[in-house]
């Protein structure tokens, strides 16, 4: 797919992570033709260009489960070439870009033609999740087995749910005769209709209409349900409160080989966060309580939790500086991601190693992907962290085309200071 | 500019020296609605626009008749004659008024926190005359000053607050105008017109309308809206009327001397029976006398008292 490294490139001296393979040590890791060409202590290769990496932290690519790309339809919001660019700078080489485009990729001319435009930006491998049902109208099927010959690896009605339990059995069951994942959005739309936030005191202290954590927690039960009745494998999405968590134990401890992810924001934030009418803390599902973000981020660090997953969704100011009432659902995140995760290291909320596994081969085992591990023979998607490069957030340095990200001014404790692509820098910070 | 900042965005955040400052300018200014020519020059050169958003019928009056009383010049702006008709948004119909120099905005709208984001972003000072289900400062105001009259004090009362807390912003301004004055709240109505988590508002929930006016020495009826039982909030208003109404049997139950208020506009032999409104404790007219004057101090403090 990618063009091969232009030289070989010998990073000297970083701790090498990769969660899938157990590895930790300092060592160095070399990149030939592309490809990861040797892994270990002291390599040497005359004809290649070093790069210093003490101090640093050198980990497979990342992979971002949940991210809206926004091409084709809202193309200034997003193009898969900036939404590419703004992954890379986060240190992702891999994302699943959502269906809600417009039109919806519930076909292969859509599906390739995301990829057409992910190959020419080439900055980041994309992986499609095509729609459930055709428009996402929540009605008939879409053809899955057609979108999963084009290039879609799994299927998902992100944003809008599919209300009818019996259509999404059938789905769930159609799926799995393919080996598509099938990735929920579990929301009881009846129950959350015209909330805006979190429902809690938060919400009545601003008076504005709330979301119960019910809502997602009812869905989230019956998506379960129906990934035992059957059979298929069920991914959910953007978990945010300790009830979901506990369904998805449950459901796992039972065998059932259920993954689910949460949003760095989750982590982070909380309802309180909307402050004073904060149209960039506003998303679906909403910032939920300080218990829930406990809860959350205790089953992340147990492995309950598989990946964190951006749900990456930019708008504009056309969407955001608006009323509360009005403003559009989502935040961006493919660049703030790491450093919030690095965040949590700081707290002593996770090590390293489990932030490292729930951004790389967490999210690539859960759908199937190829890459999140630094594996000879294989292309060489990598990244180079400094875990101790503190930043301060300022959208205005995005290379995603959207600002509306809950974090701006925050200071972040890391980041990635290189990313690799098949041998490519597609991202660098490091002044060589 | 007095101590309250630029803004009158909503009670909280208020001191109680600050609500005492309000109302005692308020009470002060009074006099001049008695007067045969009611106008005086304080504002003589500023103008007023009233922008609102939302429908709004007495609450424009009021302030018209506050900014016209202190010689403001006033212009209104109503949903339906603004550009928001046309596709423009909050903020650049916001902008465009702004360039043409009012000194304040006085903004009415159905949804929470329109106000703040219109202080965000434009310059003049910003009176918030009602938001969404959020806050009503200037009817949390008024109730206060008449309350204030009737009773002396604002400290150490039992004020009931009856119906539709979760959709009333007038609930919200109230409960924490009267709290920050220390004076107790309670409310009461059906389960599903109080808001989840109510007490975090600092209000006791009551199971019973005995509870709630059980030694009370305000009671405030809510407006209930006939929109809500299309929501499925209630069942009927007969039985609203039945469980929630206020009738005379239940003033026996609370103190003697007990007022009876509502912000209006009061349906009949719902939220309260014919005789409790028309009847010895009901000073909802006084609440509409007041509203003009608390009004005007506001005026008075945000954008009068530097030209003194």
């Amino acid at each position: 797919m990618m063009e091969p490294g232009p030289s070989p490139l010998l990073l000297k001296g970083g701790r090498l992570l990769c969660p899938a393979s157990g590895l930790d040590q300092v060592g160095d890791l070399l990149v030939k033709d592309g490809l990861i060409s040797d892994v270990g202590p002291d390599l040497s290769e005359p004809a290649a260009r070093v790069l210093d990496c003490a101090g640093l932290v050198v980990a497979p690519g990342l992979i971002d489960l949940h991210v809206h790309l926004r091409e084709p339809g809202q193309e200034y919001k997003e193009t898969v070439a900036s939404g590419s660019a703004a992954a890379a700078a986060g240190g992702f080489t891999g994302v699943c870009p959502m269906p809600n485009t417009s039109p919806v990729n519930d076909s292969r001319a859509v599906t390739e033609m995301i990829l057409q435009k992910a190959r020419e930006a080439g900055l980041c491998r994309v992986y499609p999740v095509g729609a459930i049902t055709l428009g996402l109208k929540g009605q008939g099927l879409s053809e899955m087995a057609e979108l999963k010959e084009a290039g879609c690896v799994a299927v998902s009605d992100d944003g809008r749910p599919v209300t009818d339990s019996r259509l999404l059995r059938r789905a769930m069951e159609y799926a799995a005769g393919f080996d598509l994942p099938v990735i929920c959005h579990s929301e009881d739309l009846s129950l959350s209709a015209g909330g805006v936030m979190h429902e809690g005191p938060t919400a009545t202290r601003l008076g504005l209409k709330g979301i119960p954590a019910e809502a997602e927690v009812i869905c989230v039960e019956r998506d379960l349900n129906l990934a035992r009745l059957s059979g298929a494998r069920v991914h959910i999405a953007h978990v945010s409160c300790a009830g979901s968590l506990e369904a998805v134990r449950r459901a796992k401890e039972a065998g059932l080989g259920v993954t689910c992810e949460t949003a760095p924001h989750y982590l982070l934030l909380t309802d309180q966060d909307v402050g004073d009418y904060d149209t960039n803390f506003k998303m679906n599902p909403p910032l939920r309580s300080a218990a829930d973000r406990q809860a959350l981020r205790r089953g992340l660090a147990e492995g309950v939790i598989d990946a964190v997953a951006t749900d990456h969704a930019p708008h504009s100011i056309l969407e955001k500086e608006v009323e509360f009432d009005s403003a559009a659902f989502g935040v961006v995140g493919l660049e703030t991601a790491l450093g919030v995760v690095l965040q949590l290291v700081e707290e002593g909320v996770l090590n390293l190693h489990q932030a490292i596994a729930r951004l790389c081969s967490g999210p690539a085992q859960a759908l199937g992907l190829p890459g999140g591990r630094l594996q000879e023979g294989s292309p060489a998607d990598v990244v180079v962290i400094d875990p101790a490069k503190a930043w301060t957030v300022d959208p205005k340095d995005f290379r995603s085309l959207s600002r509306n990200t809950p974090f701006a001014g925050r200071a972040l404790p890391g980041r990635a200071v290189l990313t690799l692509l098949g041998g490519r820098v597609t991202h660098s910070l490091l002044g060589d | 500019m007095s101590g309250l900042g630029r803004h009158m965005l909503g009670l909280e955040g208020l001191t109680a020296q600050d609500i005492t400052l309000i109302l005692d300018t308020a009470s002060s200014l009074k006099e001049i609605n008695t007067r045969s020519i009611k106008k005086v020059p304080t504002l003589r050169g500023k103008t007023v626009v009233h922008f609102f958003v939302e429908a709004s019928t007495r609450t424009r009056t009021s302030f018209e008749i506050a900014a016209k009383r202190l010689s403001a010049d006033t212009v209104s702006l109503s949903a339906s004659t603004s550009s928001l008709t046309k596709g423009e948004t909050l903020i650049d119909t916001a902008k465009n008024l702004e360039a043409m120099a009012p000194d304040l905005i006085v903004m009415r709208h159905s949804m929470s926190g329109a106000p703040h984001l219109l202080a965000k972003h434009v310059g003049p000072s910003i009176i918030n005359a009602g938001d969404g289900t959020h806050e009503h400062p200037t009817q949390g105001l008024l109730d206060m000053l008449t309350i204030r009259e009737h009773k002396g004090r604002l400290d150490g009362l039992e004020v009931a607050i009856i119906g539709d807390v979760a959709h009333s912003r007038v609930a919200r301004s109230d409960i924490i105008g009267l709290n920050t004055m220390g004076s107790r709240v309670r409310v009461f109505g059906p389960r599903t017109l109080l808001p989840p988590f109510a007490e975090s508002l600092g209000a006791r929930v009551c199971r019973s309308m005995h509870e709630a006016v059980e030694g009370a020495d305000v009671i405030i009826m809510l407006r209930v809206q006939r929109e809500r039982l299309d929501d499925v909030l209630f069942p009927s208003q007969r039985e609203y009327a039945q469980r929630f109404g206020l009738g005379s049997r239940h003033l026996a139950l609370a103190k003697p001397e007990v007022i009876v208020m509502h912000p209006g506009p009061v349906n009949r032999g719902v939220e309260l029976s014919p005789e409790v409104a028309d009847g010895p404790y009901a000073v909802i007219l006084d609440q509409v006398a007041n509203g003009v004057a608390v009004r005007m101090a506001l005026l008075y403090l945000l954008i009068g008292a530097e030209v003194r």
